[in-house]
């Protein structure tokens, strides 16, 4: 049960209640137990929590070869490490070999603002995402995060969850049901369609709020899943729209906005792409800072609205 | 400990089989890993056919001993032992790394029974190993996991996490196995990357290591014995090997590592199969 709106505790407690019983649940950890909460696993089920020290690789192909022996292990470590250090055996001991591996990249996006560049992952999706067999999942509360870790013990194959490091507004309804690929209409509206995920989502539903006093009409979609991507639903949601934004607090390459449009690619639909400009992060003193800076917030999605209702 | 001679000359034939099959995946004009491949054809020899749990007829049975080849390019050694254990027809070995065929250039778990993980980026094999030793061991399972490395292929650094890790978690069901042939794609390996010391390395991280000539049969199967025995961690087997072995044309040279042969090379290595079974039968 969540007792918080923490996303990164949530996970962290989702598992330890789901080790109880699923004893195949293992844990590794590469020393930021406490950022990640990982630890928690690691204080309920000491035997099944392998604290592998600052070695991502090592770490990636252990679980590889703890998912050959039946287990289902969860790697654990910043998003920018989880998915960048450790690359290459994601790539050839995980996703080639379609094993059972779990990545969480915990502090994702800019949400560890004052660690700066280095810390802060704007490139973790499309790392992910170009690789075969992987799943990859960016809940943007602590009820997704608590939906989608049940889900990602429930359901085989490799997976990366995107993990905020701070709390995020509950904006899920925790009564909804759930499952791997959901896309979920959070506000009704016909002019525009807005895709967001991760912290986007709260973010897209101001805009919509502002945009509602100038007479646009915002329809907003939280696009938990971003690979594979519910194409169906997609379509589906841009019935009757005139232009589509996406936004993510991720680069604008190799995003969601990227595998938007190409999914879109056929529809006379204008897209705009809210993200970070191909640029890397850095530090600041608080989160609300960098949002501002990069345009993440409420305003900069009603500004990419306005902007892609102009197009003729 | 004590070997039969039966036991001894069983081995031997099957190592030569195993060259034989080698052989027959890479006629004139195909590319193959003859060199790294006919390196560890002994140790292969004595780990498929004699220390390993495994069953070509059973692949997937629970209690079965794992092989992890981290040196993947020489998988054409692996596939050799397999056929013979019926893991897959034989007219698969002529298909190796072809569109339709079962062997793939690397080792591809998906597609060839008995082969464990997916390979072939150098580096990542001994991990891989020590997570399988550690699930099987949650699992109180009495399955062993069995590396083969490459010297070269030690300088990937992930290699050595590796080595730093399994002695803290006191893996005693997983034995890594280097092919220390010295040659590696382009020259030797003293020339390329040279790595000191190497018996010493391991023992610093805590590896019960046991260095062998990698040809002799006796020392080999002694070598696996006492690794299954040391309880203490993980043990090593540094296998003093020759590039090519066997294959005098090839023996030593780093062109072998992946290369074609001539017509005439090719019926010179299956003279050598022939004089090799000539004294063994002596």
């Amino acid at each position: 049960m969540r007792t918080s709106d923490s996303l990164r505790k949530t996970y962290g407690e989702t598992l330890v209640e789901l080790g109880k019983d699923n004893k195949d649940i293992v844990m590794l950890e590469a020393d930021l137990g406490n950022s990640t909460m990982s630890s928690l696993f690691g204080n309920a089920y000491p035997e099944r929590y392998f604290q592998m020290g600052i070695a991502e690789q090592n770490m990636a192909s252990v679980a590889a070869g703890l998912a050959l022996a039946g287990k289902v292990p969860f790697i654990n470590s910043f998003a920018v490490f989880a998915t960048g250090r450790a690359y290459d055996q994601i790539r050839s001991s995980v996703a080639i070999a379609n094993l059972n591996v779990k990545i969480c990249g915990s502090s994702a996006g800019l949400s560890d603002y004052g660690d700066g560049k280095t810390h802060q992952s704007i490139d973790d999706i499309a790392l992910m995402q170009v690789l075969p067999h992987m799943t990859v999942l960016s809940p943007c509360d602590a009820v997704e995060s608590e939906m989608m870790t049940k889900a990602m013990v429930n359901e085989k194959g490799p997976m990366y969850l995107r993990i905020n490091r701070n709390d995020l507004k509950i904006v899920t309804d925790p009564q909804a049901e759930y499952h791997i690929g959901k896309m979920t209409e959070m506000v009704q509206g016909n002019d525009v369609v807005v895709f967001a995920t991760g912290i986007m989502v709260q973010q897209s539903m101001e805009a919509a709020k502002l945009l509602e006093k100038e007479n646009i009409s915002v329809r907003v979609v939280n696009v938990s899943t971003i690979k594979p991507l519910d194409v169906e639903a997609l379509q589906m949601y841009c019935e009757g729209v005139k232009a589509v934004v996406t936004a993510e607090e991720h680069s604008v390459i190799g995003g969601l906005g990227s595998a938007i449009c190409s999914a879109l690619s056929q529809k006379r639909l204008p897209i705009g792409i809210v993200g970070i400009e191909d640029t890397f992060g850095t530090s600041a003193e608080n989160y609300s800072i960098l949002l501002k800076h990069f345009g993440l917030e409420a305003e900069d999605v009603a500004k990419k609205v306005r902007s892609v209702l102009s197009v003729r | 400990m004590n070997y039969s001679q039966q036991t001894i000359n069983e081995l031997k034939r099957k190592a030569i089989q195993v060259r034989s099959n080698i052989l027959e995946m890479i006629p004139p004009g195909k590319v193959g890993h003859l060199g790294g491949s006919s390196s560890i054809a002994d140790v292969m020899a004595a780990l498929y056919f004699h220390t390993m749990k495994v069953n070509g007829n059973d692949p997937k049975n629970p209690l079965r001993d794992r092989l992890i080849m981290s040196k993947g390019h020489a998988v054409l050694v692996q596939y050799a032992c397999l056929v013979e254990l019926g893991y897959f027809p034989r007219e698969e070995l002529s298909k190796v790394k072809t569109f339709n065929g079962m062997l793939q250039g690397h080792p591809d778990m998906d597609r060839t029974p008995g082969i464990e993980a997916v390979t072939g980026s150098l580096g990542q094999g001994l991990s891989v190993s020590l997570g399988l030793a550690l699930g099987l061991r949650l699992d109180h399972s009495s399955s062993r996991v069995y590396t083969i490395l490459g010297d070269g292929e030690l300088a990937e650094g992930q290699v050595w996490e590796a080595v730093m890790a399994a002695p803290d978690f006191k893996v005693n069901n997983l034995t890594a196995i280097v092919d220390w042939n010295g040659v590696q794609a382009t020259s030797t390996t003293k020339e390329i990357f040279p790595i000191e010391n190497l018996e010493e390395k391991w023992k610093a991280f805590g590896w019960n290591v046991l260095v062998i000539d990698g040809h002799d049969m006796v020392q080999i199967l002694d070598a696996l014995d006492r690794a299954k025995t040391y309880t203490e961690g993980p043990s090593v087997i540094l296998a003093h090997t020759v590039k090519g072995k066997c294959f005098p044309f090839a023996e030593g040279k780093a062109k072998y590592h992946n290369a074609s042969m001539t017509e005439e090379e090719y019926q010179t290595a299956w003279s050598c199969i022939e004089k090799m079974k000539r004294e063994v039968e002596a």
